[in-house]
């Protein structure tokens, strides 16, 4: 990273769209299936992980010139397992049924790859305010991944939106899409979506770069 | 990854260990700290949250009553205690009176093995008519849309408007095991109809509740001027 | 306490809610390293003897929690102790068996982030299993992802020699393949249970 890195509007969208945690690096797949079966888990996971993830980039950007380089990674456990702990309360303070459908998956937040990645990538070699900023970014990035694949997965496996129905009583829902063989399928049509995507973008840059070409010579 | 194994590899720069374990310790008092200070923050709420769905579940399962008091059953023993805080690690039924204090019927929390997992049950018993008046499925990870139909089924839930659990006045034991029979063949009011296309389910409820009944009910009735008298003090 | 059968527990964690095609535990190394069989077939190996050592660990530690009324630490302490673990299997191997420490060597630092034995412990706790419940719990568990790995390994091989759609191949069509290996799976519920 150069002397005066990228923009701070950049590094927000970094996250967000052009590195996506989910689409584009495929990290933290386990949480990414595994609650997604409803809007409502998959918007409860994506906040809860934001939370562990801004606070801890916080932490560790702040302690980042205090700390050895070789206790660091053990460092930054301590701090994401803090966080997360904090999660598990307030989830259970705030609502019960919640913190059932996540179940053990708010402990593994902890083992969620995107947030040690962050804290050892971004937040230990930038200051707080740019760390912030990174974190906002690969939180909200995630929490869309997981809110696009609840979208999917409950509108068509139950035929519902956060609970509200959508198509009145003659839809049959997919089933099949709560199942957790859904949740494959379900991310596997994401990715298939997003490198389509991505190759029609590189195809039509080339044909650009190489009109450039022709009219230049 | 690699903490441990790094902290072996010569360093070019060593850092005193005095320092590291001072770092650490620091960072962990700073972690402690905040854990405890959440936990401390959230226990009143977590506690009152926890009580409150049980609650509610009883309430529903005995829509009659206006209070309940918590009774332990000791099944070993055949003794029953009033467990108002919630400490006894035994089971729990819950006894709900009207306004009066007369006895309405007894909550009662079951469980056992469904189609994918463990199925919660909460239950009402009558002591009046000796039948099973009220079903709640509280916890279950049941097929979306097959097995979870003992939830929505209403032909299913109309098996628990009166459920035959008569115990036998001379052994104390129930006069009929609660069965389930398949879809369409219910002749006896001990019988559970089950949904069809969700037959295992259904077995997994009739089979909860019958060996719930067997345990429960002879230690229940034993009591019961006790639990009657808990409604009126 | 859980009422389970160890038979059942064993089962279920074999197959019916398998680690990773139904609980989605350890989705990281079951896409990364199902490319070969053989690889796949150490990973697996190492899965299986590191989650059987945490779980007999995060079994006591969890017992001294309650003890002295701390549960409040239990993330922190699963964790460390975790990590700890695989550091002290790797060491251990490679000072004993350095055979078995050239086959499954890259893999056990892997196994850190593996959320598959941090998720094994927190469920043994979540169900209240009793220590050989738990055993025979993290052994099932093991197997079960052990076996998720090989299979899905097997068709990858296979895969490798379809004509795949440029944009659908890695992640894309594994996840697809894993989607209808989860499906094959759901045929083993209410296995057993009559």
């Amino acid at each position: 990273m150069s002397k005066a890195g990228p923009s701070q509007a950049s590094i927000f969208l970094n996250g967000l769209w052009k590195e996506n945690p989910v689409f584009v690096q495929v990290l933290g797949m386990c949480p990414v299936l595994a609650v997604t079966n409803s809007v409502r888990n998959a918007i409860a996971m994506g906040l809860s992980t934001m939370f562990v993830l801004v606070m801890s980039s916080t932490l560790v950007s702040l302690v980042r010139n205090i700390v050895p380089k070789q206790v660091r990674i053990a460092t930054y456990i301590l701090i994401i397992s803090t966080f997360v702990t904090i999660v598990d309360y307030v989830i259970k303070a705030v609502s019960i049924p919640v913190y059932k459908a996540l179940g053990p998956f708010i402990a593994l937040i902890v083992v969620n790859c995107i947030i040690l990645g962050r804290a050892e990538a971004f937040a230990s070699k930038n200051s707080v305010y740019r760390s912030i900023l990174d974190a906002f970014g690969m939180g909200i990035g995630f929490s869309f991944a997981l809110l696009c694949l609840g979208a999917v997965r409950e509108i068509l496996g139950a035929g519902t939106f956060l609970g509200v129905p959508l198509f009145g009583p003659y839809f049959e829902p997919w089933i099949i899409f709560l199942l957790p063989s859904g949740g494959f399928f379900t991310l596997g049509a994401w990715l298939l979506a997003f490198s389509l995507w991505k190759e029609r973008r590189t195809r039509k840059a080339t044909l650009a770069a190489e009109h450039a070409q022709e009219l230049a010579s | 990854m690699n903490a441990a194994t790094e902290q072996t590899l010569p360093m070019p720069k060593q850092t005193s260990s005095a320092y590291m374990i001072l770092v650490m310790t620091a960072v962990a008092t700073l972690c402690g700290l905040l854990i405890v200070t959440v936990y401390q923050a959230t226990a009143p709420a977590i506690a009152r949250n926890q009580a409150q769905i049980i609650e509610e579940s009883v309430f529903e399962v005995l829509p009659n009553a206006t209070r309940q008091v918590a009774f332990a059953v000791d099944t070993a023993a055949g003794a029953v205690t009033v467990d108002a805080e919630g400490q006894s690690a035994l089971p729990k039924v819950f006894a709900g009176y009207d306004d009066s204090g007369a006895l309405v019927g007894i909550a009662i929390e079951a469980g056992g093995r469904g189609y994918q997992d463990i199925i919660r049950i909460l239950y009402s018993y009558s002591p009046d008519c000796g039948c099973i008046d009220g079903f709640k499925v509280l916890d279950h990870k049941e097929t979306p849309g097959l097995g979870d139909k003992i939830i929505t089924d209403p032909d299913f839930q109309e098996n628990f408007a009166k459920l035959d659990a008569k115990l036998d006045p001379a052994t104390n034991r129930p006069v009929n095991q609660i069965v389930t029979v398949k879809h369409g063949t219910k002749t006896e009011p001990w019988q559970i109809d089950a949904i069809s296309g969700a037959t295992i389910s259904s077995k997994a409820i009739g089979r909860i509740m019958q060996s719930s009944t067997d345990e429960m009910l002879p230690v229940i009735t034993a009591h019961l001027d006790e639990i009657r008298k808990a409604g009126t003090s | 306490m859980n009422s389970a059968s160890l038979s059942f527990i064993f089962i279920d964690s074999l197959l019916i809610n398998n680690l990773v095609l139904a609980v989605f535990l350890g989705i990281c190394p079951f896409l990364g390293v199902s490319g070969k069989l053989e690889t796949a077939t150490r990973m697996g190996g190492a899965v299986i003897f590191v989650m059987l050592v945490s779980s007999t660990l995060t079994f006591g530690i969890n017992r001294l929690l309650i003890a002295v009324d701390a549960e409040y630490l239990r993330i922190i302490a699963y964790i460390v102790v975790i990590a700890s673990t695989v550091q002290l299997v790797e060491m251990f191997i490679k000072k004993t068996s350095p055979a078995l420490f050239r086959a499954l060597g890259i893999y056990l630092p892997l196994i850190t982030t593996n959320c598959a034995i941090l998720g094994v412990a927190m469920f043994q706790t979540f169900r209240e299993y009793s220590f050989i419940q738990s055993l025979v719990f993290s052994i099932g568990s093991g197997l079960g992802f052990a076996l998720a790995l090989v299979i899905m390994s097997g068709i990858r091989e296979q895969l490798n020699l379809a004509d795949v759609p440029n944009v659908a191949k890695g992640t894309a069509i594994a996840l697809m393949v894993a989607g209808i290996l989860s499906m094959a799976f759901m045929g083993f519920a209410g296995l057993g249970s009559n």
